[in-house]
């Protein structure tokens, strides 16, 4: 009985903290979501390991499950949502990333939790224009040449460009490379350059030093442990290869940071129910972002990953952080 | 012990209703938007299925489903949520009628619900022909309908009105028995013209102005000349028709309950030819 009484105490104070220390909750703490669990969390003594799921707090075995049960329910109206929620300012931050990758033909990128393929697209297309203005510089730099030199300097060039860079979206969740894959058709995307895979960013179906250029866009919040994640990234990357991370992160301005989380909280799921029927989802989305850790400290955790030259660059005012670390 | 702790949740959760209710300052909101637990599905609220929403969110999700409803009328959610954002008075005036009616208060308490599972359908199958129960068997046949596609209520914020609109939202197949009217686009427009009247649900009020804008100009004419006030009348002066345990009244003869209710008889007999997709 006084334990109960306890538990009110503190999950009344914890409503004003919570709110004082702006949802960045301690990880211990649980509110539960069941009275028995909640109590059992509190007494620590069964040491189930728990995590966060939004603002939640869900054993770790069922993190994943719930992750996957979001985007199988998000994956077909995704790009409207990504669109509708950031109005557009997504395809500047992706644009960003690509222009910070600056890819040259040749390479190999893995994009991890690509799902719909915005990031493997942007870089085919990058690099495919890349080819062209190599192209066109080796065509000033000879001197006029006749038309069957240059004729036959083109033709032998594109046997050998799109199949040398290629682009691999992995995703844990079929519905999205599905979406992905449907859109890659709808594009006209020439299948040569690209491939799906089905797999865990904890553990990447791919061997060791394969990969150049290791993409992870708006996905790393969703893993579980993300220091696995990062040590997998580091495992499948060449030496000298780059690791960058697009993800949302803390906004730095304190009025905007203001103005950021009522447009989340009020606007976010209001708009995923209207436009995809789903308002928990996009509440789920919401709140995570909440617990993913700042720009400082995910720095600290790619660099104990192994990473050197850890560096980032806040995009919109600290709302996204484009992470970038090296394989050395 | 854990009793105590799921009370003490829901005194918690209530006092923060009761802040939400009032529409407080941007602080109260946040407070309830930082503290987790709010999208668990354990966690219901209120009751299964309920989302807390502050009044900004009501507002936003009321024109925004009302948009999404007007570009696709085939999306009921939109339709039920348009409903629950913007029926609070409406609601409260219905369960108030419930609650005066010794019947409607009966249910009040004892909270049924149709769906397929609580339907014995071979017993309502059996019974005869002019019977409620066996009309309404017949409807659900011949349009290709079934009581089980309603949307949960989400976004009341008060148990028992959610209940009501929830009853509203089951007695609407009935209504289409009771008032003979079939789901095509016309039969569906008598039967929100009837409820508009009857309930005053401004989502009813909407349907009933823009429905007809779907109408070609023969529909129109029956609408407007026969239809139409047949189901306006009827509507202001039928019985509140969420007081009714239909689900005990399966034997009743048709013609009885519409006299019970003080319901004409439509004026034009429409078949279930043209049947939409629902």
């Amino acid at each position: 009985m006084a334990a109960s009484v306890r538990l009110l105490l503190r999950l009344s104070h914890r409503n004003i903290n919570v709110a004082a220390a702006g949802g960045s909750a301690r990880p211990g703490c649980c509110w539960g979501p069941t009275g028995p669990s909640s109590c059992r969390c509190f007494s620590d003594a069964t040491g189930d390991r728990s995590t966060h799921f939004g603002f939640e707090t869900v054993p770790e075995t069922e993190k994943a499950k719930r992750v996957y049960k979001v985007f199988e329910n998000v994956a077909q109206k995704y790009d409207v949502m990504n669109d509708a929620m950031s109005l557009g300012i997504h395809r500047v931050w992706k644009d960003m990333l690509l222009r910070a990758m600056h890819p040259q033909p040749g390479v190999r990128l893995l994009d991890v939790a690509g799902g719909t393929g915005d990031i493997a697209f942007r870089f085919l297309e990058y690099v495919q224009s890349q080819q062209e203005r190599q192209k066109r510089r080796a065509a000033r730099s000879t001197q006029t040449p006749s038309w069957q030199d240059i004729s036959t300097n083109y033709s032998t060039e594109d046997e050998d460009g799109p199949q040398e860079s290629k682009a691999v979206v992995c995703d844990i969740n079929k519905e999205m490379l599905k979406v992905g894959k449907q859109k890659a058709d709808s594009m006209g995307i020439s299948a040569a350059g690209l491939s799906w895979v089905v797999g865990d960013a904890e553990e990447l179906p791919f061997d060791d030093d394969q990969f150049d250029i290791y993409t992870i866009a708006f996905g790393i919040r969703n893993v579980t442990h993300i220091d696995q994640a990062l040590q997998e990234a580091l495992r499948v990357l060449k030496p000298g290869g780059r690791f960058m991370c697009l993800e949302f992160s803390k906004v730095t301005n304190p009025v905007l940071a203001r103005l950021y989380d009522t447009y989340s909280f009020q606007m976010i799921p209001v708009l995923g129910e209207v436009i995809a029927g789903d308002w928990k989802s996009y509440q789920y989305l919401v709140e995570s972002i909440r617990k993913f850790p700042d720009q400082e400290e995910f720095k600290g955790m790619i660099e104990d990953a192994g990473f050197y030259c850890v560096h980032y660059h806040n995009l919109t005012g600290g709302v996204v952080a484009l992470h970038s670390g090296f394989k050395l | 012990m854990s009793l105590c702790a799921v009370k003490g949740f829901q005194w918690l959760r209530q006092r923060q209703c009761v802040l939400f209710s009032k529409g407080m300052s941007f602080l109260c909101v946040h407070q309830l938007h930082s503290s987790p637990g709010f999208t668990d599905s354990c966690y219901d609220g209120l009751y299964p299925g309920h989302i807390h929403t502050t009044p900004i969110q009501k507002a936003l999700l009321a024109v925004g489903s009302g948009v999404a409803a007007l570009q696709n009328p085939y999306r009921h959610d939109m339709v039920a949520v348009l409903g629950e954002t913007t029926g609070h008075l409406a609601l409260i005036n219905l369960r108030d009628r419930m609650k005066n009616d010794p019947e409607g208060y009966t249910i009040l308490t004892e909270r049924p619900r149709i769906r397929l599972s609580t339907l014995d359908l071979s017993k309502m199958a059996s019974l005869p022909d002019g019977s409620f129960g066996r009309e309404y068997l017949r409807f659900l046949e011949d349009n290709h309908v079934t009581p089980d596609s309603r949307a949960d209520v989400k976004f009341v914020d008060n148990e028992e009105l959610a209940y009501v609109m929830q009853r509203y939202r089951e007695v609407h197949d009935l209504l289409h028995t009771l008032l003979g009217m079939p789901t095509n686009m016309l039969g569906e427009v008598a039967v929100k013209w009837f409820e508009a009247a009857q309930t005053g649900l401004p989502m009813c009020a909407l349907g009933a102005v823009l429905g007809p804008l779907r109408l070609n100009s023969s529909r129109l004419q029956s609408l407007f000349t026969s239809l139409g006030p047949w189901a306006l009348q009827n509507g202001r002066r039928s019985r509140c028709i969420l007081s009714i345990f239909y689900e005990r009244r399966w034997e009743q003869n048709l013609e009885d309950l519409r006299q019970e209710l003080n319901i004409e008889p439509p004026p034009v007999i429409l078949s279930a030819a043209n049947k939409r997709s629902t």
